[in-house]
């Protein structure tokens, strides 16, 4: 017998009896979902800046190499997306749109659509994602009701920069993945 | 294996001891502190118990439905029935691809099923990503944690093993420094790996989709620079909606590590042009535990760590004490289902205070089922499971005069022994607990006084 076949007959043999799946209800969300936003996404060691603070950064910073994929920074944007996505291991910034964000938790949904290659959010040293204002929703149930289950072969919640406590709990940003997430809202 | 052993063997570094205690006290305060946020906590922990409750009643149908969509996807489904079989096929698929090195991120279920020895028998190297992960595995340790895997180990144990690994500054124990050696040395395995191993957090059987959620974005890095995903994942982590991961995500983290949400949380739906996506289905004794009506709760688990990080017995005895992949309160329910009599003293690893069912996001009653292992070890084994306290409990209750003797001499001396013994580094329970006040008489004596 395969193990497939061997494992399904082993639960069928149990003849349980079926539970009730639960809806899940609808819940209060906060008054001001941009204030909440910004709060939650400050928590996760990520920062909400204005279009302009953002170019002025930009235009601060020694940043070589960006990629945007949103038209509004094309003038920024200095290179072309890889065939392979180890080619932007010197990846500096990149600046993608993201489609829903929750208050709740400052978590913001992207996907294949939003990123040209699955890497660019994880290698880019540094992350920029705009959102619309009115794509901001309360909370989670409420941005995947928004999402549903449209088709993408990858798609993510990124809720701040990539960081770790694994060294005697003390919080360190910039682990791996971008070392900054910054979050400009339209 | 014996757990009193072990966390004798733990407490001998008395101040270390005091800070895993301690830090892991803080874990737990910081996850109070998020849930007082969130007004429908209580509601959402009743949804996820009951949606786990659902999806095990029929997971049968939901592994078939699983499977059926994420084949549409274009994912490379696998059944395991055991630990070796998993590896087998990873074994399988590496040498298909001539793989000789790999990524992983963490994952309890690859340790486990013991992969990472497999693999290094055959020649393959084995990279875990999560920097605790990293660290534990150049000291050739198990995880002490199953969400803070190094969270027995100090900031100088960490410098030491980079000083000699990784050839960081001797004597510079700065976590921004060593975090970000580790950066370096982990960036240029990434982009070597052919293949990335990751666990899997949730399985979505009407989407064919699993989810992976980690702070570091280790997980992400390996399998976006790879050319082949192996997903590795308990048949206990499907649910049966995409929506129903809003529950699940929104309690996790904060049931973690008190942070609203992991910082990635990523959905694989189909593999990227021209790669791989393989998802591996792994019994190895579920579907046993699953039989056990009085047990199959336990495997409604979402692996967040809270109840370890509330155990006043595994934050005062570590997590190797426990000698098992899953340690701490949810770990004694789980091991003694593999191996009753390797396991026989970890139920007994707890005080029974209730607080790891309290804080369990999905509900499961843990302190009721550690109660019915003791009873289930106990007609197993006869006495010689009991622990000393217990005998020694019996030879009190057996014989009424030293009942009611050790009653007199236990009010005397709680009151007249003086702190500085109560609350000796010694005594681990005097710590972080305040003694009852002692009555003046016994319930005995009263009685006699006031009867009419
Ligand atoms: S038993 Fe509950 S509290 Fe413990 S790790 Fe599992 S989900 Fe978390």
């Amino acid at each position: 017998m395969s193990s497939k076949s061997s494992i399904i007959s082993q639960i069928k043999n149990l003849n349980m009896e079926e539970k009730p799946l639960p809806e899940i209800p609808d819940f209060e969300v906060a008054a001001n979902l941009e204030e909440a936003f910004a709060q939650s996404l400050a928590g996760n060691k990520g920062q909400v800046v204005s279009k302009d603070e953002l170019e002025a950064l930009i235009a601060a910073s020694d940043f070589k190499k960006i990629y945007s994929s949103s038209p509004l920074f094309d003038a920024y944007s200095n290179c072309e997306l890889p065939a392979h996505p180890a080619e932007f291991a010197d990846l500096d910034l990149a600046i993608l749109e993201g489609q829903v964000a929750s208050a709740e938790n400052g978590a913001i949904w992207l996907d294949e659509s939003n990123l040209g290659i699955r890497a660019i959010p994880f290698i880019t040293s540094h992350l920029v994602i705009l959102i619309r204002g009115e794509a901001i929703v309360g909370n989670m149930h409420e941005a995947y009701q928004k999402i549903g289950s449209a088709h993408s072969g990858f798609g993510a919640f990124i809720a701040g920069p990539s960081k770790t406590a694994d060294i005697e709990q003390s919080l360190v940003v910039g682990a791996h993945g971008a070392m900054s997430l910054r979050v400009v809202i339209l | 294996m014996s757990h009193p052993a072990n966390a004798t063997a733990f407490l001998k570094d008395q101040s270390r001891a005091k800070w895993h205690d301690e830090t892991l006290w803080i874990v737990r305060q910081k996850r109070d502190q998020t849930i007082h946020a969130i007004p429908e906590w209580e509601k959402l922990r009743d949804l996820a118990s009951q949606i786990k409750e659902h999806t095990l009643s029929k997971l049968d149908f939901y592994l078939e439905e699983l499977e059926k969509n994420a084949s549409a996807n274009g994912i490379k489904v696998h059944w395991a029935e055991n630990a070796e079989e998993h590896n087998e096929i990873v074994g399988r698929i590496l040498e298909e691809k001539n793989c000789k090195a790999i990524v992983k991120s963490k994952s309890i279920l690859t340790e486990e099923c013991h992969l990472n020895p497999y693999l290094e028998s055959k020649g393959i190297e084995v990279v875990d990503t999560d920097l605790g992960e990293r660290i534990i595995q150049f000291l050739k340790q198990p995880p002490s944690h199953i969400v803070m895997p190094a969270i027995h180990l100090k900031k100088r144990d960490i410098s030491d093993i980079f000083h000699e690994k990784l050839h960081t500054e001797k004597g510079n124990e700065d976590p921004v420094y060593l975090t970000h050696a580790a950066r370096l040395h982990l960036r240029s395995k990434f982009l070597e790996a052919k293949v990335a191993i990751t666990g899997v957090n949730f399985a979505v059987a009407e989407t064919g989709e699993f989810v992976v959620c980690t702070n570091e974005g280790n997980a992400d890095m390996g399998v976006h620079l790879a050319d082949t995903h192996i997903a590795c994942m308990g048949i206990e982590k499907l649910i049966p909606r995409r929506k129903d991961l809003g529950v699940f995500l929104r309690l996790l983290a904060r049931s973690a590590t008190g942070q609203s949400i992991t910082n990635y949380n990523s959905h694989f739906r189909s593999p990227a042009p021209g790669k791989e996506l393989h998802l591996i289905l792994v019994n190895n004794g579920r579907t046993k535990q699953l039989a056990r009506e009085k047990f199959r709760n336990s495997l409604k688990c979402i692996r967040c760590g809270a109840c370890m990080n509330t155990c006043p017995i595994y934050r005062r005895s570590g997590g190797f004490s426990y000698g098992s992949t899953v340690p701490g309160p949810i770990g004694s329910i789980l091991s003694p289902g593999i191996d009753l009599k390797k396991y026989s003293t970890l139920p007994f690893a707890s005080t029974l205070c209730g607080s790891c069912s309290d804080v369990c996001p999905v509900k499961i009653n843990i302190h009721e089922q550690l109660y019915e292992w003791r009873q289930e070890i106990t007609k197993a084994h006869g006495t010689s499971a009991k622990g000393l306290s217990m005998q020694l409990a019996n030879g009190i209750f057996k014989s009424p005069l030293a009942y009611k003797l050790s009653g007199k001499m236990m009010r005397a001396a709680l009151k007249n022994l003086p702190e500085s013994i109560i609350y000796n580094p010694l005594n681990v329970w005097g710590k972080s607990r305040n003694l009852p006040e002692t009555p003046a008489e016994s319930f005995k004596d009263w009685y006699k006084k006031n009867r009419k």
